[in-house]
């Protein structure tokens, strides 16, 4: 489906997603996990350690990690750099395609690990890589419509990639959390919002399954490239701006080279790209991958600095944000560990460690 | 029996088409070459494929595209032989025009090879092997070629780099080439860096399977002149079939099927070897285009690489033996049950003169070889401009 079907749409003047009052993000925090299996590792295992990598190392949650535990970790830091009482937290959403629990909520378990009331929104976010976003986009409209003040959206993963799969190389663990309030306490502010979904059947996992499946080349253009420049493309077009309007810009990342080609299609340079694009260092962390990259790119912005987010999930959508960083950010940001700081927070392992810290070992 | 020849000609791009199913493919094709015959009633249409029933769900490809291409409730059917189906399809149209049970007849060949994921798809593609003694030991089609061209390799003391003209020729030719999958070029020594599929046959040896479709339309001589547009004589047409089981034949690397298709379309043509000007052989790998070559007798036994020395010079549009001139399965792609079609398109359009960039100089006859496996099915056609 183009573009242009959806631009003819009698809905086109109103596409562009603006809550009634502004919102923003008061508090960010991101989490990674400390191991790191390289690609030289897994090729080491498969390849006779030929082919290549499409990245260097991905991280790895350790064998007392999983959804749950990180998305923890990561909405801690969110509550730390917003300095709110938890208590004042009304919904707690976690995307994510790896929650622990087929049924159980992971969304639950965070919350009152984090200190919240019982007075709130819990649940748990399915959709691919986007989920994450999806639940920020819930998170606008809740605060924009004063239903509430803040809201936690998460999205994390400890992907799945099947033994010898092109995926081993890149399914990584880790994730964001993003501490959603009014616009006037917030660290950046989202002007608009926009988002693009078709049926795509690019990447799933059919209930019962262990790992994911995947149409190879399908995934590309049909797939994020299509979903990723559309949406991203509409978000410009509706607010009135151009690659050159944008301080950074921060992608979906499944590996190194889908982000940075989109970026340039989009006629971003990879200098706007460089901090938020994390893939070469810990892998695609899935429903947090753009997310994690978002946080990494607010450690770093400077106040006034406009930023666009755009996620992919596989089946497939992408959802588009336009931030503005307000002067907040620069107190905010050291009031927890930055992304660099877990990134830089490293133990490599082998590929039989991992398939011991991964539960790849089984009868 | 009547003499038969093409008066419409019609393809489809090669590639990924997601975006198209196989009947739209088909009637894309069958619409351009009936409106390239200035025709629009048909007899019979003829279908090449190979895998349609596990690439796309889908049988009975007859009745399903004879509808979509709005050619009425007319008389259609199949044709399958693997890789080969489209050349096989060619003589069943061929056979139908000359028998006189029809008078105009389509034959179209269609594949939709990314309707399925690769692992599923050598999977599927593995109903062409003797399922008792081939593929159920784990054989594939890549791993076949990979063994025949080790023995190649090893009893006539060839070196892997010695093939790769045949792979740098076809990308050569497939430059400019609006329907070709690739446009890459394969530079010399390539061959020695590049990943093995089933060594050693690498990544730049064997052809991609693909999605396309192509179409052409057949009628009597008699009724091409009436018609009064660019016509081509199939001239010769055979085919021949050889030990399905590649283990049970008597000599790996002699393809005795494509010996004798070939000696017989030429019989009927009353063509001889070095009156062919220009040829689209089934380069699915390049040992199969070397044995190709040798059974055909373009070549001594051992000796068919040598025809592509000096990075394929000799087989370029203007050299002096002209083959995959407008790719080759390995470049313009190789949309399996399509491919023998394509290869007909491809040779009308030099013999009509309007090969563009890849015209071969006063080309007035062609042989195209449709292979379907290891050279156990193989059809063979001449076809010659008609005056």
């Amino acid at each position: 489906m183009s573009m242009n079907e959806h631009t003819s749409d009698p809905l086109a003047d109103s596409l562009l997603m603006q809550p009634i009052r502004k919102v923003g993000i008061v508090g960010y925090g991101a989490y990674v996990p400390r191991y790191r299996l390289p690609g030289t590792e897994v090729a080491r295992i498969w390849t006779k350690g030929l082919g290549g990598s499409p990245i260097k190392e991905k991280a790895v949650a350790g064998l007392d990690e999983d959804v749950i535990t990180m998305s923890i970790e990561a909405a801690r830091n969110a509550v730390a750099r917003a300095a709110i009482d938890p208590k004042l937290i009304r919904a707690v959403w976690v995307g994510s395609e790896s929650h622990p629990y087929a049924v159980k909520p992971t969304s639950t378990i965070v919350a009152e690990s984090i200190g919240t009331s019982a007075n709130i929104l819990a649940a748990d976010w399915e959709f691919a890589c986007k989920a994450g976003t999806e639940a920020v986009q819930a998170s606008i409209g809740m605060i924009g419509s004063g239903m509430n003040t803040y809201t936690l959206s998460i999205g994390m993963d400890t992907a799945q990639g099947r033994p010898g799969d092109a995926l081993e190389y890149t399914a990584a663990s880790g994730g964001a959390a993003f501490l959603l309030g009014p616009a006037d306490e917030a660290v950046a502010i989202y002007q608009g919002s926009y988002s693009f979904v078709t049926d795509t059947p690019d990447f799933w996992r059919r209930s019962g399954e262990t790992y994911p499946s995947h149409g190879d080349r399908f995934t590309g253009e049909p797939a994020y490239f299509n979903h990723t420049l559309s949406s991203a493309r509409a978000l410009m077009e509706l607010v009135g701006t151009t690659a050159q309007d944008y301080t950074y810009a921060v992608f979906h990342q499944p590996n190194v080279k889908f982000p940075s080609r989109a970026a340039q299609m989009l006629g971003f340079n990879d200098e706007k790209i460089k901090h938020g694009l994390l893939a070469g260092e810990i892998g695609n962390v899935y429903s947090g991958s753009c997310m994690a990259g978002l946080t990494a790119t607010l450690d770093v912005a400077k106040p006034g600095d406009r930023i666009l987010m755009v996620s992919y999930g596989s089946g497939a959508g992408s959802d588009s944000f336009d931030l503005v960083v307000t002067d907040k950010i620069e107190e905010a940001r050291h009031r927890a560990p930055s992304t660099r700081d877990y990134i830089n927070r490293r133990t490599v392992i082998d590929y039989a460690t991992y398939c011991r810290f991964r539960g790849k070992l089984k009868d | 029996m009547r003499d038969v020849a093409i008066v419409g000609i019609g393809q489809t791009p090669v590639g990924e088409h997601w975006g198209a199913s196989l009947r739209e493919l088909a009637a894309d094709a069958i619409s351009a070459a009936l409106a390239d015959a200035g025709i629009t009633a048909v007899d019979a249409l003829i279908v090449g494929n190979a895998f349609g029933a596990s690439f796309s769900s889908q049988t009975q490809l007859g009745a399903l595209i004879a509808d979509y291409a709005n050619l009425g409730a007319i008389e259609a059917w199949t044709v399958e032989a693997a890789d080969a189906s489209g050349g096989a399809a060619l003589r069943a149209g061929y056979m139908a025009i000359a028998s006189g049970l029809a008078d105009v007849v389509v034959v179209v060949g269609v594949e939709k090879s990314t309707d399925s994921i690769a692992g599923t798809r050598v999977m599927a593609r593995n109903v062409a092997l003797d399922a008792d003694y081939e593929a159920v030991h784990g054989l594939t089609q890549a791993a076949q070629a990979g063994l025949v061209m080790r023995r190649y390799m090893y009893e006539y003391g060839v070196e892997l780099g010695a093939f790769e003209g045949f792979s740098i020729n076809a990308h050569a030719n497939a430059k400019g080439n609006k329907n070709a999958m690739f446009q890459n070029q394969i530079k010399p020594g390539a061959f020695a860096k590049a990943s093995m599929v089933a060594d050693p046959v690498n990544l730049f040896d064997g052809a991609p399977d693909a999605d396309g479709a192509a179409a052409v339309v057949l009628v009597s001589v008699d009724a091409a002149r009436e018609l009064g547009k660019p016509a081509v004589l199939i001239a010769g047409s055979a085919a021949a079939t050889d030990r399905l089981t590649l283990h049970e034949r008597e000599n790996l690397l002699h393809l005795a099927a494509v010996a004798e298709s070939t000696q017989k379309a030429l019989a009927q043509a009353e063509v001889a070897l070095d009156d062919v000007h220009v040829m689209e052989l089934h380069d699915g790998y390049t040992i199969l285009t070397s044995l190709a070559l040798e059974s055909m007798g373009y070549a001594e036994r051992g000796q068919g690489w040598t025809l592509a020395v000096n990075a394929g010079e000799m087989l370029r549009p203007t050299g002096k033996r002209p083959i995959s001139t407008f790719g080759g399965l390995k470049a313009r792609g190789n949309p399996v049950g399509a491919t023998g079609i394509y290869q007909a398109v491809e040779a009308c359009l030099q013999l009509r003169g309007e090969g563009g960039v890849h015209q071969v100089p006063a080309a007035n006859t062609a042989l195209i070889q449709s292979i379907g496996g290891f050279g156990s099915t193989v059809v063979t056609h001449v076809l010659r401009f008609l005056d």
